[in-house]
């Protein structure tokens, strides 16, 4: 067992035996159930602070979204001295650390794929460096271009169609959280000495591909673990040892995080579960009365404001899919332990309380794990954050907790993971409404007519029926669903082997578990198009090829989004069969398979180049985000859409299914109080069914419409909303994507 | 009780009100309406017909929301005019009451037939399955009330009366409409007939708005306010005080 002063007060053994932050938080905490009452307004420093970087905001905004990039100095955890928002204000800081030398500047990272770092570079109107193209295509390879040479053509094809797209291979995959309180709590030092004994048995000395790869993987890992030290070094902080404070602690972890950020822009960058693992910290200084609420307040606004900062270089078909500049910097508070005991603690208020202080943001992506049994106070101070600033989202701790216990965080936009147990082999989507016209079509793609899929045969009768459909469906659905699987288990392990994410894999178990996430776009078309072919009639109309270009409807049908059990089961059994055609197949290193019904914005782009579907969706028009029921199909109102979402089951899905509600204040209720106590009942009757997600809008149309036409008015400067999974700054969306979110059902009965 | 195979006729189910009764709300829409109000922002209520639902059909629908009601939320029907289908509702709420689901019914009382015997023990027994009636009070004088709405008033004031007597709780609304439902005199003799009242929780004034305006336009029927707007906030203000809002906060 080890031991450190700065322990002092800890109670607990095993977390001493082991690395086990889980077992550390359970001994040691304090749940907290009473009302926000005790918090601390912001400091004159947060004040500060928080004025200059929207100074900096601003900047970066009338320079069309980029403030500084950098060209010359490839990104690594010491490829920078000390950075700072404000030189003149550095001494407020009370967390320090950014990602290059100055607020807002994009490092260069290339990595993934140096085409892409040069490709941000000039659309932002910057020089990229000749001697690191050089470096980077004579000497030395990237992610994206192994991935293109090992692509087949079948492959290269249905990337161009759009059947499969969004794919990591021109952007870091992402989605893995390190266990960034393990910097804190246990200091670099020991978990060098933690990751050396693995690495010492590590295999029995038969090289394998496995052992040999792991090996090498571990050397890694520790090579990235000395480098975070020497990074503190630079800010002054030594962080070979655990922290001995609340502040040090939140310097420490984020220290952890700013690691990753430093070395990898995956598409998203979660922070996890970190605010009931601070409050022991903040709590033992209150109790020995060297810290105030106010200070204490102060760590988590500063943090916060650090996860606001965070920036990549991205390229224009990137933001096209992820649209407004997200980075999910995804942070959890809530949710209840194994023990039954809530893990709400005073910083879960504190963390959501930033919003207050500071005003609403999407980054970090606020997540509420919810349940029911949630203390009442909390429940309601988070409903209140959510009608103020419509900047928090929330997931049901009650589904997920049984999957991935009560220590798990949120490392996409709505996908848990366990904290440092785990990773995930991320793999964006297939497009299943686009494989329904394949199948009416015979493989032909309905926007470049060109054979895309099998040659499979056509259907040629007049009116679609459902025995004809159906069996030619799954059979095109089985072999997209082969052809991702393997598109992906190439894209992981080029990017295993050419952007390996040592410095976050350094803060998760060695012996780590693999999911391997697949998603699905164009959910709700696919239920409504097969709903329509069973219980209306559907004409086709073809053109002069014999493809089916657009689709006539007589007749009314049910459609999801309404509680109707018939159009439901359709959505259910095309999860749980999709599901079965990815499970059966190898995925990389012997991964567990998982899908999602999320799309985050790329909705869009998937309905862009998606043909007419016999929903009467109209072609190349955009799809309804994630497993949101589509756009004026629902005719009963929020709850009914709900109940149709709450049905699918979780353990088919279990890397999320996401849902987007926009409520209009004056439909939620009269008061604030009334708004409150209203959203609390939808929460908990939703997630009560067994629901999985929701993100939680709460304005009226008319804002967004003002918002797109005055832009420049002050108020909207951090207009926040909820879209698929994550948090946008209205202003900083495409105007395409503005119509499309203003185009969403808001409901609000008259 | 009536027998189980009353139909009831629907205009539309919204499985999400929070405005028309306490917490969460499941509201039934039911079709028709006598009353011709001139600011009616759901004139496609007015005329018969509508999808047939028998009530323990209607009653199993809406059943599936209860997650979502908690200790204050439940039913809402409202319309078109509830009243008209007194015996449909009765089964209706019936139904819900014995499975402990709060009811609400929000009704302009029109129908109401104070001097019928056999309606009032029909009245009488609705009344005893609903837990909350919101009343729609358009003009207390008589006759500005039938250039509003074409009917008379004075058998919805027995009805509130009636309410009252029973012990049932009541919202009381009004349609605060600028220039014709908000002079000074019609409110003050409004909050008179409101405070003889003893089971009042509630008094709400509803601005009026032009959402509702389109559907006039769909349907073809020239709409009688072209130039009426919605009141300001200093006006609902005024109305408020008039109507002495703050004496009622349930």
């Amino acid at each position: 067992m080890i031991q450190f002063e700065q322990w002092e007060g800890f109670e607990g053994r095993i977390w001493k035996e082991e690395v086990n932050v889980r077992d550390f938080i359970q001994k040691n905490y304090t749940p907290y159930d009473g009302d926000e009452s005790f918090l601390a307004g912001p400091t004159e420093a947060t004040d500060k602070l928080w004025g200059a970087l929207q100074q900096l905001q601003k900047a970066e905004r009338a320079k069309g979204g980029v403030l500084d990039m950098e060209t010359e100095v490839v990104s690594s955890l010491t490829s920078y001295g000390p950075g700072y928002i404000d030189e003149n204000l550095k001494d407020l800081e009370q967390i320090v650390g950014l990602q290059t030398d100055k607020p807002l500047k994009r490092a260069f990272m290339p990595y993934g794929g140096i085409k892409m770092a040069e490709q941000a570079c000039t659309t932002y109107g910057y020089q990229p460096s000749a001697e690191l193209h050089k470096i980077f295509t004579d000497y030395t390879r990237t992610h994206n271009q192994a991935v293109f040479d090992a692509y087949t053509p079948e492959m290269k094809k249905a990337r161009h169609t759009h059947i499969i797209t969004g794919l990591p291979d021109t952007y870091g995959r992402g989605r893995i959280v390190g266990d960034y309180r393990r910097v804190a709590l246990y200091g670099i030092d020991a978990l060098i000495q933690f990751k050396q004994e693995d690495l010492a048995n590590c295999g029995d000395g038969t090289m394998t591909d496995d052992v040999i790869r792991l090996r090498e993987e571990i050397a890694r890992q520790i090579s990235a673990l000395k480098g975070m030290k020497k990074m503190a070094e630079a800010y002054g902080y030594d962080i070979s040892q655990p922290a001995k404070d609340a502040k040090e602690a939140c310097q420490w972890l984020y220290f952890g995080y700013l690691a990753a950020i430093k070395t990898q822009n995956g598409a998203a960058m979660s922070v996890g579960r970190i605010s009931t693992f601070l409050d022991i910290y903040i709590q033992r200084d209150l109790d020995k009365g060297i810290l105030t609420e106010s200070q204490a307040q102060e760590l988590i606004d500063h943090m916060v404001m650090k996860f606001r900062m965070v920036k990549f270089a991205r390229i224009p078909s990137y933001n096209q899919l992820f649209s407004g500049d997200p980075v999910w910097a995804t942070l959890e508070v809530g949710g209840i332990g194994m023990d039954g005991r809530s893990m709400v603690t005073k910083n879960c208020y504190r963390f959501l309380h930033t919003l207050e202080n500071m005003g609403p943001a999407p980054e970090p992506n606020l997540t509420v794990l919810y349940s029911s049994a949630l203390p009442e106070a909390f429940k309601k101070y988070a409903a209140k954050v959510s009608v103020n600033t419509s900047s928090v989202q929330y997931e049901n701790d009650d589904v997920m907790k049984p999957v991935w216990g009560d220590d798990y965080s949120i490392c996409c936009c709505v996908s848990a993971t366990q904290t440092g147990k785990e990773m995930q082999f991320f793999g964006a989507r297939a497009n299943l409404a686009k494989c329904l016209l394949y199948a009416i079509n015979g493989g032909v793609d309905e926007k470049s007519h060109e054979q895309c899929g099998p040659n499979y045969a056509p259907i040629t009768s007049e009116y679609l029926t459902y025995d004809e459909v159906l069996p030619k469906y799954v059979q095109m659905l089985d072999w997209l669903a082969g052809l991702y699987v393997n598109v992906l288990n190439l894209i992981q392990y080029m990017h295993d082997k050419y952007y390996y994410e040592e410095a976050e894999m350094a803060l998760i178990d060695t012996d780590v578990r693999r999911t391997f996430a697949t998603g699905i776009a164009g959910f709700s078309h696919v239920i409504d198009s097969l709903s329509a072919i069973k219980y209306a009639k559907v004409k086709v109309v073809r053109d002069e090829n014999g493809l089916a270009t657009g689709f006539e409807i007589e007749g009314d049908f049910p459609k999801y989004g309404n509680d109707d059990d018939r159009a439901d089961e359709i959505g259910v059994w095309l999860l749980k069969t999709f599901l079965e055609m990815i499970k059966k197949r190898h995925t990389y290193r012997n991964s567990e398979a998982t899908t999602s019904i999320l799309t985050i914005t790329s909705n869009v782009v998937y309905g862009k180049y998606t043909g007419a579907l016999p929903d009467g969706r109209a072609a190349f028009t955009p799809f309804a985000p994630g497993a949101t029921p589509s756009y004026g199909a629902e005719q009963n109102g929020l709850l009914a859409s709900l109940n149709s979402v709450a049905k699918l089951p979780y353990h088919w899905a279990l890397d999320g299914i996401s849902n987007t509600q926009t409520i209009n204040p004056e439909a939620l209720g009269h008061s604030e109080d009334e708004r409150v106590e209203n959203l609390v009942q939808v929460l908990d009757g939703y997630f009560d069914q067994g629901a999985h997600h929701l993100n939680v809008n709460v304005f009226g149309k008319e804002k967004l419409l003002d918002a797109m036409e005055h832009p420049e008015k002050e108020e909207y400067a951090n207009f926040t909303i909820r879209v698929s999974g994550y948090a946008v700054k209205f202003i900083d969306l495409t105007r395409e994507q503005q119509l499309d979110v203003l185009a969403r059902t808001c409901h609000g009965v008259l | 009780m009536a027998s189980c195979k009353t139909l009831g006729y629907v205009h539309s189910l919204e499985s999400f009100g929070s405005v028309d009764g306490p917490g969460v709300r499941f509201v039934v829409f039911l079709q028709g309406c006598a009353l011709r109000c001139k600011y009616c922002h759901n004139p496609e209520t007015w005329a018969e017909g509508g999808e047939e639902w028998t009530a323990e059909a209607l009653f199993q629908r809406v059943y599936r929301y209860r997650n979502y009601w908690g200790k204050k939320g439940g039913i809402t029907v409202s319309g078109g005019e509830p009243l008209r289908q007194l015996d449909f509702l009765t089964e209706f709420f019936t139904l819900a009451r014995a499975k402990g689901v709060h009811t609400a019914l929000d009704t302009a009382g029109q129908p109401f037939r104070p001097d019928d015997p056999a309606y009032l023990a029909a009245f009488d027994r609705l009344m005893a399955n609903t837990n909350l009636v919101i009343l729609d009070l358009k003009e207390i004088d008589p006759e500005r009330h039938r250039q509003l709405t074409g009917k008379d008033n004075a058998n919805i004031l027995a009805m509130a009366r009636r309410i009252s007597d029973l012990g049932i709780p009541l919202w009381v609304r009004h349609v605060l409409v600028p220039g014709l439902t908000d002079d000074e005199e019609g409110l003050r003799k409004t909050a008179d007939f409101i405070r003889s009242l003893k089971t009042v929780q509630r008094v709400e004034v509803l601005p009026y708005h032009t959402l509702g305006l389109f559907k006039w336009q769909k349907l073809g029927i020239s709409y009688p306010l072209p130039d009426a707007v919605p009141p300001t906030a200093e006006q609902v203000k005024r109305a408020e005080e008039l109507l002495e809002v703050s004496r009622y906060p349930g």
